[in-house]
């Protein structure tokens, strides 16, 4: 995304007592975004408070953390309560968190200012915030004993809950002194702990969320139970943006439960009073197709399209240095290659749903979502309700990986609602799933590179063909791409490649196939890292180079590559033997400022069938917030990449998605684990995203590693073990 | 009507004989903790005990669980005291959550089984278990902590 939202902000602060003599702390962050202004949300001008982060204090000393990030596995509702419990100063036992509404204000100053969980950003966004947030309010109730005691506040300090006055030895608990504190003024600039002083920061703090997921109880999307609610399922169109011709619905009428058949344009919805009875009122629909434009398009027909395009379509120049084809002209030794990445599906665990209760006086939904303002903007558009009688209520993620961003699930169940006149749960199956995602582009990427005479590496020409993510999904946030504008979502980690080569060019061609694409964990670097990564190390080979010290020796200007680089390698045992029948490939990449190395062991039997024993994963993500959390992001995104590498593939044949199921659409299972280490580099940079950069280097490690225990480069995902038959 | 006994609670259930257990338990009962993943035992996030065995509730019908004893996770013990619950969160085994009731569930009957599984017994038992967010080591670090723990 190349566009930049202006942030306003203003720190401000407003302590409120509540209900049980508690003490809610708002702190002001008014930020507003073209989007969610575009969508009706207009903030209120003369408003000057606007809470963004909430920190409610009982008289018991619980403290409450309202948290406006949604959690989808990474750890959020852990990591910025930590943030909280650290500069306040209290116990980590005494700490829970919630999850907030749909509310301008818990904006995300890392992502354009909108309330959204994406692109790896929370801790980036809300660290500086929070910690700001909860210092306030430990001088609050500092200065409110330091007052009773009539001492200075500066001889007090505050500790595990209580503000101590060790002169005097005299101490108050913070549930004691939130009256006095809600009427002192707040600080404007308040001290921020000296790092050394963390106590839960940098720590492996354990997961708050963990007691309510391992018991049943834990409510996601799928778990919302309305008074009054009915359950519902939509047949959609077999072909990729089919619409209904005709419905024939007299059969499914007739299923006993069902109350209500609603006609949209991209699908037929069946309400029923039980989910078993929508089901089964589905199957009964009728429906002839309108199959519309997309009916003759196939995975072959994309693949030569965008072949053609990179040899005859010069494309949009996202970066150049030098002059590529006079370099080319040089060189004494040139290599060209093909690299293709697949269309995937995101497959969250819990498939899509929503609930929704539209009334003519107000609209609340229910749902996992990654950006809770523009659904609450999303709602009231199809509802025809105003945005401020939406009320948006947050449930966790059964994963999200980018899928959650999308509406089209918020839609259904508003407009299923709206017909029903009922509340209404719409719960997809996992061929809906599958069948109806907005997927990771296929990209055709075309690479050339060479040497001159002395061996040494003179230029790297890679063209990327793809769809463009932003062309759709940047409409949600306001933003337009116009046909001659860069999307770097489309070739991000390509144009920014770190190596060090005199001539250098990415040129990026759009083709817009019709297939829905969207944002996909991890997004462009998910198959950029496989193509630069793969080619470099089939540069490194054509140099009679290692490949760790051919990359370093073109990282020079990037230390924190090479850093991550060499650690993965040493911890691996790079340049030792590897155990009998298992070759190691490497790979490095950097997305949502965070460095990542891996180094993979995999072995490849008679068969053709590649196993992945060992990973070795090392990250630098600036400074860490949660070590363990940090850890449990990079084995999840490298079995996540894993699984991709190993199976993912959507394939199109008339219009129609070929997948399923996980029948047809594998994922890794426990048997195929690897072992994961993850090694993590001491810094004090600024905080990088953890939740998507573990997932791009795993693909070309594993390729890498493959080629060392086959001779055979794999050029194309998903890796097709008939073509390493007997290669071994 | 169909009797049905779930969590040592009897229930009389006013559902089709061919309704899913899944969907009895979730939408008749309120017992979600129970998951919808697939819809074909593949995913195994709906795993619940029947009889002591796990079973995939949701190609398992209503008709076939009468006079059975079901158990789900919301009865595996009433204050996460199960040394497997225990262990997942020692481990810090969940991400997003959705799939670990069914991991639970089928881990529990590979505890009742083996007192100490070996790394391909756990394989074996748990492969039918879909996590996307990929905490499959931590799943089999924390069976191996409650195997120490006693596990049952």
């Amino acid at each position: 995304m190349t566009e930049k939202t202006e942030l306003n902000r203003r720190s401000f602060l407003k302590a409120t007592i509540v209900a049980g003599g508690a003490v809610v702390f708002g702190i002001n962050l008014p930020i507003l975004t073209r989007a969610e202004e575009r969508l009706g949300l207009s903030a209120d001008p003369a408003a000057d408070f606007q809470p963004n982060a909430f920190i409610r204090i009982a008289k018991d000393g619980k403290v409450t953390v309202t948290v406006g990030q949604v959690e989808m596995g990474q750890g959020v509702l852990t990591s910025l309560p930590m943030i909280v419990a650290d500069e306040l100063e209290v116990e980590w036992a005494n700490v829970s968190y919630e999850s907030a509404p749909a509310d301008k204000a818990f904006g995300n100053p890392a992502f354009m200012g909108m309330q959204g969980t994406g692109g790896s950003t929370s801790v980036k966004g809300f660290y500086n915030p929070l910690r700001k947030s909860a210092a306030t309010v430990r001088e609050m109730l500092i200065a409110a004993a330091a007052q009773s005691w009539s001492v200075a506040p500066g001889t007090c300090k505050a500790e595990s809950g209580k503000v101590i006055h060790a002169a005097s030895n005299r101490s108050a608990a913070y549930g004691d002194l939130l009256e006095a504190a809600a009427k002192i003024t707040p600080p404007s600039d308040p001290k921020l702990k000296d790092p050394k002083d963390f106590k839960f920061i940098g720590k492996a703090v354990k997961r708050l969320d963990s007691p309510e997921k391992v018991s049943g109880k834990a409510i996601f999307g799928m778990d919302v139970r309305v008074p009054g609610m009915l359950y519902a399922t939509i047949l959609r169109s077999p072909v990729i943006g089919g619409k209904v011709k005709s419905v024939d619905d007299a059969a499914a009428k007739a299923v006993k439960g069902v109350t209500n058949i609603v006609p949209l344009e991209y699908g037929v919805g069946v309400v029923a009073t039980n989910y078993s009875a929508a089901r089964r009122g589905r199957s009964a629909l009728k429906v002839v197709w309108d199959e519309g434009s997309m009916a003759k398009v196939s995975s072959e027909s994309i693949y030569s399209t965008f072949a053609a395009a990179a040899d005859k379509e010069k494309g949009l120049e996202a970066k150049k240095i030098g002059d590529v084809v006079a370099a080319r002209a040089k060189s004494t030794r040139t290599f060209d290659a093909v690299y293709w990445a697949p269309f995937l599906a995101h497959a969250t665990m819990e498939p899509m749903n929503f609930t929704a209760d539209v009334r003519k006086d107000g609209v609340e939904v229910w749902g996992g979502i990654q950006a809770q303002g523009l659904v609450q903007g999303v709602v009231a558009q199809t509802s025809g309700v105003p945005a401020d009688k939406v009320k948006v209520n947050t449930t966790l993620l059964g994963g999200g990986f980018g899928r959650r961003f999308e509406m089209d699930y918020v839609i259904d169940a508003t407009l299923l609602s709206k017909a029903a006149g009922k509340p209404v749960k719409v719960v997809w199956t996992r061929e809906d799933d599958m069948q109806n995602d907005f997927y990771r582009p296929a990209t055709y990427n075309k690479m050339s590179a060479g040497f001159d005479a002395t061996g040494l590496p003179i230029f790297w020409h890679h063209r990327v063909v793809n769809d463009a993510i932003m062309a759709r999904a940047g409409m949600a946030f306001g933003f337009v791409l116009k046909p001659d504008q860069l999307d770097d979502s489309s070739f991000e980690g390509a144009h920014n490649l770190p190596y060090d080569f005199p001539n250098f060019q990415c040129d990026w061609i759009r083709k817009d196939t019709g297939v829905p694409v969207g944002f996909w964990r991890s997004v462009g670097s998910s198959h950029t890292a496989f193509s630069t990564e793969c080619f470099i190390d089939e540069l490194a080979f054509e140099a009679g180079k290692d490949p760790v010290a051919f990359r370093l020796g073109m990282l020079e200007k990037h230390p924190r590559h090479a850093g991550v680089l060499k650690l993965a390698a040493e911890k691996a045992g790079w340049g030792k033997p590897a155990p009998a029948g298992v070759s190691r490939g490497v790979a490095v990449h950097e997305s949502f400022g965070s460095y990542v190395a891996q180094v993979a062991e995999v072995s490849v039997d008679k068969a053709g069938k590649v196993k992945v024993h060992r990973v070795v994963c090392a990250v630098d993500c600036g400074q860490v917030v949660n070590p363990d959390t940090v850890a449990a992001q990079m084995e999840s995104g490298i079995v996540y990449g894993l699984s991709a590498a190993l199976y993912g593939e959507v394939t199109i044949k008339n219009g129609r998605v070929d997948q399923k199921n996980f029948t047809d659409s594998k994922v890794l299972r426990m048997n195929e684990m690897p072992k994961v280490e993850v090694h993590i580099v001491p810094s004090t940079e600024s905080h990088g995203g953890v939740g998507e950069p573990g997932t791009p280097p795993i693909a070309p490690a594993v390729v890498n590693a493959i080629f060392v225990a086959t001779g055979k480069r794999i050029r194309s995902l998903p890796i097709k073990p008939q073509e390493l038959v007997g290669k071994a | 009507m169909a009797k049905l006994s779930v969590n040592r609670e009897q229930y009389d259930v006013d559902a089709d004989p061919g309704t899913l257990l899944l969907w009895v338990l979730r939408d008749e009962l309120g017992l979600t903790g129970t998951k919808f993943g697939c819809g074909i035992a593949q995913c195994g996030s709906c795993t619940v005990h029947v009889d002591g065995e796990a079973k995939r509730s949701c190609v398992t019908p209503l008709s076939s669980v009468v006079g059975k004893e079901v158990t789900t996770i919301e009865g595996l013990s009433p204050d996460v005291s199960h040394p497997l619950q225990k262990a997942w969160i020692e481990q810090d085994v969940v991400q997003c959550g959705y799939c670990q009731s069914g991991q639970i569930m089928a881990a529990a009957v590979l505890l009742k089984a083996k007192k100490s599984p070996t790394d391909a017994e756990i394989d074996q038992a748990m492969t039918g278990i879909i996590c996307r967010c990929g905490t499959y080591n931590r799943i089999r670090e924390a069976i191996k902590m409650a195997a120490i723990n006693g596990g049952k």
